[in-house]
């Protein structure tokens, strides 16, 4: 007789919960589709501007070193490949962490979210040797060095995309890691052992594999097409 | 039967092994596409190629969000709140790409200038450590190693 009255005075009145998972989830859920629309809007402000001018320049030549590698070697899309694998790699790891968490297995969870940090880690150094290599080069916001696929000169338009796009997901790359720490901080210290749950591992594997899936569509934009 | 919400969600690691595996071999096919497409000079062929690694890229999408992110195993309205309206996406995408491409031609049209630059040259001496690297955008190299060009010449004169 009490659910009769909470359902005509709250305003979920539906009884059972529509979406069967549990709020946070839902929110998360939420937030991530509002930063795929952020994203998106980047990558299409990309493509349209790209769409509009006549010559662009080509990765295969501006992304082409490698590090420790001698000066001036030709090595297109193989450092970039390397990222890939260590986010689809770390992201494996995430589904490991929350498939033990899903099982009350407190110490698998804190060995592949430790393995899970190391790949987010790494993602960012890769990165950050990528941005001070082409910032080197001559490129930034604001200048680009490249010119463009058929020899004609380029626009900044290409650096400001590169640097901002890049930059927003190495942003979220390290607000991910930050949040894998603290999830792996309150995995030593019990506290979802005492919840009973391991429902914040999941929250954070989902944000953490929604930086993997922006990986695929930056990856693709900006190295491969 | 109650908790079994739980239970369904304990998906094998035989499906997580199974995505890994064609989440790599999608990469790999890309990054084999990547390379094929360096040498390759026909347009029709490299539009070709790059429309299938966006495919291979919606194919991936589709594994991380569907098992990784566990969209798969929600309920079919939780499925439905996501995915229809990222779906508008796909307006959004085809109707910037064609306004970009319209721009582009209107301005080949009309714009006698734009036209003009994008099809001269820039002399090989500038690329990468000319004049144009210090002072920034490579647009400006072509003018810039012009302009320093005519200076100095005036300057030997003088």
């Amino acid at each position: 007789m009490s659910t009769a009255t909470v359902e005509t005075t709250k305003s979920w009145g539906g009884g059972k919960s529509p979406f069967n998972v549990e709020y946070g989830k839902l929110m998360m859920w939420y937030f991530l589709m509002s930063d795929a629309f952020t994203f998106g809007a980047f990558l299409i402000s990309y493509g349209t501007i790209r769409f509009s001018t006549n010559g662009w320049p080509d990765p295969n030549v501006v992304f082409k070193s490698f590090p420790f590698a001698p000066e001036g070697v030709n090595a297109p899309l193989v450092f970039v490949s390397v990222m890939t694998f260590i986010l689809i790699v770390s992201s494996v790891t995430m589904v490991l962490a929350v498939k033990a968490g899903q099982e009350m297995d407190k110490k698998s969870v804190v060995k592949y979210m430790i393995w899970t940090i190391i790949g987010g880690i790494a993602f960012l150094s890769c990165q950050a040797w990528e941005w001070s290599h082409l910032h080197h080069e001559g490129a930034w916001w604001g200048r680009n060095p490249f010119l463009n696929a058929d020899g004609t000169a380029s626009s900044t338009n290409f650096t400001n995309y590169f640097f901002t796009i890049t930059g927003f997901h190495g942003f979220h790359v390290f607000s991910g890691v930050v949040i894998n720490i603290i999830m792996l901080i309150m995995t030593l210290m019990d506290k979802f052992e005492q919840r009973g749950h391991y429902l914040m591992i999941e929250k954070a594997g989902l944000y953490w594999h929604f930086v993997d899936l922006v990986w695929v569509f930056v990856f693709t934009c900006f190295y491969l097409v | 039967m109650s908790h079994t919400a739980h239970h369904e969600e304990n998906h094998g690691t035989g499906e997580i092994k199974k995505v890994t595996i064609i989440l790599s071999v999608l990469t790999i096919v890309e990054l084999i596409l990547g390379f094929w497409m360096i040498d390759i000079t026909s347009e029709a062929l490299r539009l070709a190629i790059k429309g299938t690694i966006i495919i291979l890229m919606m194919a991936k999408a589709f594994y991380i969000v569907a098992y990784f992110m566990h969209l798969k195993h929600e309920l079919k309205n939780l499925i439905m709140t996501i995915v229809v309206p990222l779906g508008l996406m796909v307006w959004f995408i085809i109707a910037f790409l064609y306004d970009g491409n319209s721009f582009r031609n209107l301005r080949n049209t009309y714009d006698p200038y734009f036209k003009e630059r994008s099809t001269i040259k820039v002399e090989k001496k500038a690329e990468g450590h000319g004049g144009g690297h210090e002072a920034g955008a490579a647009h400006a190299a072509a003018d810039t190693t012009a302009h320093a060009k005519d200076t100095s010449v005036v300057e030997n004169k003088h």
